[in-house]
This record gives C-alpha cells, structure tokens and sequence, in this order.
C-alpha cells in the first residue's frame, strides 16, 4: 500500500515538472526566453574547438551555427539551436509533449539518469517534433538531441518519431527529421529494439500516401536509429565529417583487429558509396532543405 | 557452476551407461541420470540460457529445415553483390503448405562457422532475405523465418555496403508485406541484425533461445565498462523468452528437453512443425490486408512509457 502511494507521488511529481517545463517552453515559441538551454557546452565564455584547438568567444560561435571559424568543423548542437537556424521565427510549435520514459526493466540509475538529462537539457525526451515553417513552407520538423543520453531511442523516442510521421499524414506535409543518435536505448532493453521495426513500419505509411520524407544525419548517428528510420529517407543529406554507420568504429576495431581507414564512416566516405545523397553544409541547410521542400511543393500542383 | 559444466557431468554419466551390462546397474544409473538431470538442469539461470542458445552443438537452421519440412530447394544470391552464406533461404514445403524459409545460419563446427561468418550476415545477406520475401509475396507463399544470429557483422566492407541501410530496408519492406510471416527464434536473437528478419505477425522463441539489444558482453562493456560482467548483465538484461512472454511480445514458448535442444532434438523439432502448421492455418484465414495493418499495429502498440495529459492537470500546478 505505501509502496503504492510512494509510486503515485513519484508520478505525480514527475508530472508537475513536465507542466513546469511545457508552460516555460510555450513562453519560447512565443518569442520569450527558451527553457530549452542553449549550447552544447559546459558554463563559461569561451569554446574550444575539439579539431583545430583554438578557443573562440561563445557568443561568436553560436552566431556562426555551432561552426568553429577557423577549421570549419560542426560542433554538436542542442535541438533548440537547430530549431532556431532551420525554422522561420515564431512559427514553431510544438506538438506530442508529455511523455516520460519508465523503467520497464527496472534497471538500477536509470531514472536517475533521465531526471538528470531532463534537467540538463530542459526538454522531456531526446526527440522533439512540432509545426514549423521553413522560408513560408510548411512541414513537419523533428529534431533528435544527442546531448539527452546521446540521443538514443527508447519507447518514447520511437513514439515520439511515430507520432511525427502520424502528425505529417494527417495534415499532408512533408516531413524533415534531423537526427544525432547513438542507437537504440540499451536501458529499455527488447522494447528499444522493437521501436526500429515500429519506425521503419510508420515511415512506410508515409512513403505509401505519397509524402516526402528528408531525413538529415548528423554526428553522430549510428546503431538502432540509423538501421531504421534515418536510412530510409526519400533524400537523406548529412552534415560534414559526420560519423555515420550501423557499428561504432571501435566494436569494429575489436571484431576484425585491424586498423581502420582514414575517414572510415564519415558522411564524405558514405557518399561516395553511394548511401547519401549530398553533404550540405551547416550554414546552406536552411536554404537547401527550403529549396527541396519548394521543388517538392510544385511537383505536387502540376 | 553454469550449464556447461553441469552437462559434461552429464555426458560422464551417459558415457558409463552405454559402457554397462549388468541390468540392474543399469536401471540404477538411469535413475540416477534422471534425478541428476531434475536436480539441476531445471530453474536455469539467464547466464545458462545464453549459453545454452550459443552451444556448438545446438541444431542450426539448416538442421531445423531438414527435419520440420518435407521439401527444401535453396535459393542464393542477392542479385546485386553476393551471396551471404550466413543467410539461407528458399522454399519448402510443410504439410501440403508451400512455404518461404528464411534463416540465418551458424556453422557446426569451426571451419563451417568461417565459411558461415558465425552466423553474422553482411547487408548482402539481408538483402537476399528481401528479394526472397518479395518473391514469395508475388507468389502468396507464407513466410517463416528461424532466427540464430549474434547480430549484423561489424566490419569495413559491411558498413561500406550498408549494413544499416539494409537492415532499414528489410524492417520497412517486412511491414507491408500481404503474406504471413512467423519467426521463430531457435538460438541467439542478437539485435538489429536478428529483427532484421523478424518483424512477423507471430513470434515464437525456444525455451533456452535470447532475444535482445545487444549481446551481454556488449552491454557490460558499455554500461559498466568491463565485459567480464556479461553473466550480471545477462540477468538484468531480460532477454530470456520467459522474460519476453512476460512483456507480451511473443505468441509462444516451444519447450525444450532437459539440458537444451541439442541433448534430444526430435520432440523440439516435432513441437515446432506443430506450431508451425498451427498458426499458418490460422494465418491463412486473414485476408492480405488483414495481415498487413495486423503486423503494423501489433508493432505500433509495442513500447513502454507514460504520458500526462496536461488538460487533467490544470489547476494542480
């Protein structure tokens, strides 16, 4: 019995914070301050880049989309800030909001671990989906945060990602998923496997009522998620030097004990086997992914 | 002591009894053989149970082919870039029903198992197990699939091919299929590489089979950082089809002898051809559009969360 109520209230608990941050992040699209923190990097002025090693002004960097100016190499970015370089302002809105992750396998720190990232980040789950309009187009936006335990999919990303492909048939638009992922969420164990066939059935849905599906992988983007809805995108396009692949480079390394090729994985070694259709950079995304969506907008009248 | 360790005690004392002639010896050492076998081969461990399901002599596909169905012709290759001798599929035969098989296959003994690549596929694999999926809905053949697969091989030529585009493709097409598909664990279901032929409208596992993310070494090795920890995390894993059942993702459990599959086959082999012709009689009662949006909303439903709905909660916060 008291176990019971003890549950109750963790829910209840855990509901109240979800309010909290779905009434802040409503303040943002509105055009107020973001609950959703910004930056990928931990508190102070500066940021150094992990390439070069130059160390830059915080403010300059966010105000070159994450790119470090020197070396040109693409730090990873919170979804926020990928919403904010891709959607025309004020037109996002966000929609699934509300869902929590449980321990369906009762695994030791992992509610732990999920309160932690809720709170670093602000968001309720790695994914994030809504209403948005790129350059007056309207679509479909999904972003996957690799800063929310390194974006891997459980239950709630794969229902989340559903729910997006739901939300674009319904309303009939195009559906554009940015994606950074590790895989697919150990924690939940069998049911994060399921999420891949639960994906990749959706975006069948999709693909049968004709709708356009872009997907963007970005670094990294590897395992579960990649082996199921991010390949399977009408267009896929990455992002420079972006890691990409089913296996991590190093469970590679150790199953065949060689060394790997240089650029082995990368997004510039992927196209040229053919397996992504164009590497855009960070600052030309927003006016490709608009001039694909504009082609795609007047096939559709003719 | 794990299961290995208690079988050989148990192939000691099998030893001595084919070397006996004395009746009555002999009935005492079977009865003995029978208490040893109650006393510790029941209750298994999820360590046991991956071990078992990775026993060298545990039957493979092939082996499960020969003995459930009556007739089997094998189709290779992928029509684009090779044939992937750790997939094997074709068509056969099952009482009076014409099927398409599909298996992933381990060796039996060391140098099969190279030529096998141990039973991990390449993309070519998955991509013969798509065209032979297609062929068989052209044809309204019902699929079954036999699952044994440590998981997709991780290597250069593989990622170069694209291992996780194939295995994409396969979970895509496999969801807009208008024939039945049963699969069938029969060993290890080792992660993307094994749903990679398993999104199917029934499951099944065998008793002593494991179907799960990644393998336990893999999950120590990330989680804790040490894979000789592989037998913990086998128990918090679940990934036993005890476990399964109890998440409601499976349809059924086939039993298995005392000491696994490989100890005494013939009843397994006989349960699974039961089965089988079982639920694709019940199947092919379903119209293809049945079996479709079936399969779809039997993996829509799959997942396990929360979500508050806030109209409930105004006026609390």
């Amino acid at each position: 019995m008291r176990a019971e109520e003890g549950q109750k209230r963790r829910l209840m608990k855990q509901a109240f914070e979800a309010r909290r941050r779905f009434r802040a992040r409503h303040r943002t699209y509105r055009g107020e301050t973001s609950p959703l923190k910004h930056v990928g990097v931990p508190e102070g002025l500066y940021e150094k880049c992990k390439r070069c090693g130059e160390r830059f002004v915080k403010d300059d960097i966010l105000e070159n989309k994450m790119v470090c100016p020197s070396c040109d190499s693409h730090f990873r970015l919170r979804a926020i800030d990928r919403l904010n370089m891709t959607v025309d302002e004020g037109t996002f809105i966000e929609k699934g909001l509300g869902y929590i992750s449980l321990n369906p396998l009762f695994q030791e720190d992992y509610e732990q671990k999920l309160a932690e990232n809720r709170e670093r980040t602000g968001a309720d789950e790695a994914f994030i989906y809504g209403y948005g309009e790129i350059k007056g187009i309207p679509c479909v936006l999904g972003v996957l945060d690799s800063h929310f335990m390194m974006g891997s999919m459980g239950s709630v990303v794969g229902e989340k990602v559903v729910k997006s492909v739901e939300y674009a048939l319904v309303r009939r638009l195009p559906l554009v998923l940015f994606i950074a992922s590790g895989g697919a969420r150990m924690q939940e164990g069998i049911y994060s496997l399921m999420q891949m066939a639960k994906t990749a059935g959706a975006i069948q849905k999709l693909n049968q009522q004709d709708l356009l599906y872009i997907s963007i992988l970005t670094h990294p983007t590897t395992g579960g998620v990649s082996a199921s809805f991010a390949s399977l995108g009408d267009i896929i396009l990455a992002e420079p030097e972006a890691l990409i692949g089913f296996a991590g480079p190093r469970v590679i390394k150790q199953t065949i004990k060689q060394e790997l090729p240089e650029g082995f994985q990368s997004a510039e070694f992927l196209l040229e086997k053919g397996m992504l259709d164009k590497i855009v950079h960070r600052h030309a995304m927003k006016d490709t992914l608009y001039r694909l969506l504009y082609l795609h907008e007047k096939g559709a009248r003719l | 002591m794990d299961i290995l360790e208690k079988e050989k005690r148990l192939d000691a004392l099998e030893e001595k009894l084919a070397q006996l002639e004395d009746d009555s010896a002999i009935q005492d050492l079977r009865i003995e053989i029978e208490d040893y076998k109650r006393q510790t081969m029941q209750n298994l461990t999820a360590w046991d149970r991956v071990l078992l399901a990775r026993h060298k002599r545990r039957p493979t596909a092939r082996d499960v082919i020969d003995n459930v169905f009556n007739t089997f012709v094998e189709l290779h290759g992928d029509r684009l870039y090779a044939d992937d001798k750790a997939v094997i599929g074709g068509i056969a035969e099952i009482e009076h029903q014409v099927v398409t098989v599909i298996g992933e296959q381990k060796g039996r003994n060391t140098e099969e198992n190279i030529e096998r690549n141990f039973g991990m596929p390449h993309p070519e694999g998955y991509r013969k197990a798509r065209r032979l999926m297609r062929q068989a809905a052209k044809f309204k053949r019902p699929i079954v699939t036999l699952i044994d697969t440590p998981g997709a091989f991780p290597g250069i030529g593989a990622e170069s091919r694209g291992q996780s585009h194939a295995i994409a493709e396969n979970l895509y097409e496999m969801s807009n299929l208008g024939v039945p598909i049963i699969s069938l664990v029969i060993g290890e279901g080792g992660s993307g590489g094994a749903l990679a032929i398993g999104v199917a409208n029934q499951l099944y596992m065998l008793e002593n089979s494991i179907f799960s993310i990644l393998s336990p070494e893999g999950y120590a090795s990330i989680l804790w950082k040490d894979a000789s920890l592989a037998e913990q995390a086998a128990e918090v894993m679940k990934l036993t089809s005890y476990d399964l059942r109890e998440f409601d993702l499976l349809e059924g459990i086939l039993e298995e002898p005392a000491g696994g599959f490989q100890r005494d086959p013939k009843p397994v082999y006989r349960d699974i051809r039961t089965t089988l012709v079982q639920s694709l009689a019940h199947l092919s009662q379903k119209s293809p559009f049945e079996i479709k949006t079936g399969r779809y909303a039997k993996y829509r439903n799959m997942g396990f969360f929360q979500r508050f709905n806030y109209e409930n909660l105004k006026g609390m916060v």
